[in-house]
């Protein structure tokens, strides 16, 4: 033996496995990451693979076949629940494991153990919210309910037993590229991940604190106006003319409300770290048979959620000898949230509505252990939150817990420099609920009573739930645990000194907005405000109107309805706010005053067809003039708003202009002249023309190529190749076919309730989250083209159907 | 002829305990056939280094095919930013290479008494 060679090239070995063996930087350990045994190339899924299998647990009561379609949606045929939904545990976790694990730690504050320090303020926030809390909160209550429990144990099940078939080899490609484990599922983490959900379509519906801040510098009729409660244009939810029910609970404003609450000039400057889009919206709607051709109801939705792959929605068939439905399921919960059974028809849409309050609050020192509540020194519980750190050492937060819930910030936390102001979190996710109750319940509806008695079930996220039955009822219900709050309560931060400004009791569940059978023959919600101003409670939210406009005027107009029909509505580009925006522009331009450049972009708009279509250059031309418009008559007014303020939407603009071309905000404050409109719409043209003209050199005037839509995997711009680019759609947020940049229809389902039901289906992704496999994004190019599949309600007996393409068999043993 | 028995032995150790045990298991089998078959300290590292560039290559490349480049594009990209399945398949083929060469190469230095040199 020579020793020197033999320690260097040993030496040499030892340091290639171990550095190749280790994460460095963003790039995954590469010796790992590259064996053709074990790392990515065991993702790369054969293009004839086949999902025919044979397995045996003993966790299951009796025996089981999952049927996969040639678009590999699962058909499951269960004897009962608990195996029914073990299945569905289990099929979750085989396509969609590492999504339903990264969604729900994501959920509970555990990024930073995934991938460092950077995530630590995200992980705080998510703590301090209460998300974990929350969730033991729901669980408590899923538990005491027999039935839930058998879902929530079983479904874990199923996932754990998928976890324990895994091998270094076979696990998702994500944990190899971020060099990680699978964790365990519980049906703690099937609990986060629907309070992931009520953050999504909750938190972000409130605007406390920009609102706080935008009182510090706005009269209150200031304030009403650039913020206002009802546009002049809604269509609500429940049709106008509608007689609202005597309030069964009054809330009084408390004799300080004036005084220390409107009044108040104070500014709060915090900002969230992940606050949810408000374009988390959707569309619902149906129709009697009154106007349809075949006579019965169709029913449609089209839920809006930021695009991911692997995407948010896994299609499926559930059916036991008691129970059969079909639509999507949210991979890490049990149930179908969104489809139909032999006998109706569900779909939702988000209520936006505002059920999350901030109080300040005074504590006695800077432990935070005690605050001034009720004329005393009250004990604050502290919860002790131990933040995993990859690569580095543990962050210990402590949050305190009042009667109003968690402090969510305070001095310790914050991302800008505190006015050491203190505020606790009063959300409706706090308080104990089973929303799961209502999907059990839904999945095995019969009609409308059966409707209306699950979704007493649903608290939180407030949603708009669309039904419809084969017996012929169509119908819909603004659901939520909604705070009965008096005038003007919970706009702003409140005080948290004493109880004076605590919610004082929820509106009763019977007279949330709904309608039944309504004489026009179709009910549609849009995320616009539920009623109009006759509805006697105080209902703030983030509203969008337009889009329910545009569908309360095309149903209006439509008879001989069919479902072909409907599929056009659900991609209708139409731009009903342009139609009178557009006219405001066009009057008010100066047009002598522009060079040709920006006449030409003038002219452009003026032939425009008012169609946000993909190859539209008027709506680009519209789009990029609107928003040039609005720096010009807001920014001098909002940016004086310490640290900030919400920029009014662009609704509550075009109806002040159209009331009042001279409306005081049009001037800007900066300048000696008084400007007027005609400054303000020529000024906007010409800053717009040269971005314009900039796009248009850049081959990117189309609205398409402007916006460029994108669906981004979870891990977003640090795993480009997994994501699509410039997929050719047009739309926006304020039109039916909802795509903006990377959010948008998630989902696209129309059913028509004949004795045998038909129905269409689409999502942008496919069934499959391996970015190794074919059924990864197989559904994209349909969707973009505004093309369905139909969907099949397969039958016993149908088990030699041609569309049977693999069977997949669990047997108990 | 050692060469070649050295080459097909390592390939098969390799594969076999790939099967079982993590990735670096490739270089304890590199080393343990040339610790154990007489072989110049060059001639086991080459031996070592082309039995898993060749193994992981056919490996790579089997699957790749019957995948349609589906995966292999998209790590190319993402690794390399480039849209090479040849690429991310001949760097896998070096990785393997270069650990079982120098595993096979401390196996010859471990085995070769200092007389015997030549």
């Amino acid at each position: 033996m020579r020793l020197l060679p033999f320690l260097v090239s040993t030496a040499i070995t030892a340091g290639l496995v171990y550095t190749l063996n280790t994460k460095i930087g963003p790039a995954p350990p590469l010796g790992k990451f590259l064996s053709p045994q074990h790392g990515f190339w065991q993702n790369a899924e054969p293009a004839n693979e086949s999902f025919s299998q044979e397995l045996k647990f003993p966790a299951l009561k009796g025996n089981a076949n999952v049927y996969f379609d040639e678009r590999l949606v699962p058909h499951v045929f269960a004897e009962n629940d608990e195996d029914l939904y073990f299945i569905q545990g289990f099929l979750h976790a085989k396509f969609r494991l590492w999504q339903m694990d990264f969604q729900t730690e994501a959920a509970a504050g555990n990024v930073s153990a995934v991938i460092g320090d950077k995530a630590i303020n995200y992980d705080r926030e998510q703590r301090r919210l209460g998300m974990v809390y929350a969730a033991e909160k729901a669980l408590k209550e899923v538990e005491s309910d027999p039935e839930s429990k058998m879902a929530f144990d079983a479904y874990s099940n199923g996932v754990n037993a998928y976890i324990s078939t895994l091998t270094e080899s076979s696990i998702p490609i994500e944990y190899k590229l971020l060099d990680y484990q699978p964790n365990k599922w519980t049906n703690l983490k099937t609990a986060l991940l629907l309070k992931m959900m009520a953050k999504m379509l909750s938190s972000g519906t409130e605007n406390d604190i920009v609102n706080t801040n935008a009182k510090s510098l706005f009269s209150m009729d200031e304030f009403k106006m650039i913020y206002p409660q009802v546009h002049d244009s809604l269509e609500p939810i429940v049709p106008k003319g509608t007689v609202f029910d005597k309030p069964g609970i009054v809330p009084v404003a408390p004799t300080t409300a004036d005084s220390i609450y409107f009044g108040n000039k104070d500014v709060v400057k915090y900002q969230e770290v992940s606050k949810p889009d408000i374009n988390n919206g959707s569309n619902n709607w149906v129709v009697s048979g009154s106007k349809t051709q075949s006579g019965v109801p169709i029913l449609c939705n089209d839920p809006h959620l930021e695009l991911s792959f692997p995407s948010i929605w896994y299609e499926m068939q559930l059916q036991t000898p008691s129970s059969n439905v079909y639509g999507v399921s949210l991979p890490g919960t049990p149930y179908i949230i969104i489809g139909f059974n032999d006998s109706i028809a569900w779909g939702v849409t988000n209520a936006q509505r505002d059920v999350k309050d901030y109080y300040e609050i005074k504590f006695k020192d800077a432990t935070r252990k005690e605050y001034w509540f009720n004329n005393q020194w009250t004990v604050a519980n502290q919860r002790a939150e131990t933040i995993k750190v990859k690569g580095g050492a543990d962050y210990l937060d402590t949050v305190a817990y009042t009667v109003f819930g968690p402090v969510m910030f305070d001095e310790s936390f914050s991302n800008e420099l505190t006015n050491k102001k203190s505020l606790a979190v009063r959300w409706t996710a706090h308080d104990p609920s089973n929303e799961g109750r209502t999907l059990y319940m839904l999945n095995r509806a019969k009609n409308y009573d059966d409707y209306a008695e699950a979704i007493k079930f649903f608290k939180c996220p407030g949603q708009n739930f669309v039904f419809a039955s084969k017996a012929g009822d169509i119908a819909i219900w603004q659901q939520g645990k909604f705070p009965a709050r008096w005038n003007g309560q919970g706009l702003f931060v409140m005080p948290g000194q004493d109880s004076s400004f605590m919610w004082q009791g929820f509106i009763p569940q019977q007279e949330n907005p709904h309608s039944k059978n309504p004489e026009r023959g179709f009910l549609e919600s849009a995320n616009q405000r539920p009623a109009d101003s006759t509805y006697p409670y105080f209902i703030p939210g983030s509203y969008i109107t337009p889009r329910g406009i545009t569908i309360t005027h095309r149903l209006a107009a439509m008879t001989g309805i069919t479902p072909d029909d409907m599929k056009k509505l659900q991609y209708d580009y139409f731009n009903t706010f342009a139609e009178d925006a557009r006219t405001i522009l066009l009057s008010y331009v100066r047009e002598n005053d522009l060079d040709a450049n920006a006449k030409k972009y003038v002219e452009i708009m003026r032939n425009w067809d008012l169609y946000a279509s993909p190859n539209s250059t008027g709506q680009t031309v519209f789009q990029t003039w609107w928003d040039s418009l609005e720096v010009e008559i807001w920014k001098d007014d909002i940016t004086r708003v310490t640290p900030s303020a919400n920029w009014p939407d662009e609704e509550t603009l075009m109806e002040l202009l159209k009331k009042d071309s001279a409306m005081v905000f049009i001037d800007n404050i900066n300048t000696t002249q008084k400007e007027t409109l005609f400054d303000a719409v020529t000024s906007a043209i010409k800053k717009a023309s040269f971005d314009l003209e900039t796009e248009e050199r850049a081959g990117r005037l189309t609205w398409t190529k402007h916006k460029d839509p994108t669906i981004y995997h979870l891990l977003k711009t640090a795993v480009m190749p997994f994501a699509r680019t410039g997929i050719p759609v047009g739309g926006n947020g304020n039109i039916v076919n909802a795509v903006t940049k990377s959010h948008g229809p998630s989902w696209r389902m129309i059913v028509q309730l004949t004795n045998e039901t038909e129905s269409y289906v689409v999502y942008p992704g496919g069934q499959s989250g391996n970015p190794g496999s074919k059924f990864y994004d197989n559904f994209v190019d349909t969707w973009a083209k505004g093309e369905y599949y139909k969907a099949w309600m397969m039958k016993k007996g149908e088990e030699k159907n041609e569309k049977v393409k693999w069977i997949l068999q669990f047997k108990k043993g | 002829m050692k060469f070649i028995v050295a080459f097909i032995l390592t390939a098969l150790l390799s594969y076999a305990a790939g099967l079982y045990f993590p990735w670096w298991s490739i270089a304890i089998a590199a080393f343990a056939v040339a610790a154990l078959l007489p072989q110049k300290p060059l001639a086991a590292f080459s031996a070592g280094f082309f039995s898993l560039f060749i193994l992981w290559i056919v490996l790579a490349l089997s699957i790749d095919m019957n995948n349609n480049h589906l995966l292999s594009m998209k790590i190319s990209e993402m690794l390399f930013k480039s849209h090479s399945h040849a690429l991310i398949i001949s760097v896998t083929g070096l990785i393997g290479g270069l650990v079982a060469g120098f595993a096979a190469l401390a196996g010859a230095y471990l085995r070769k008494p200092k007389t015997e040199q030549n």
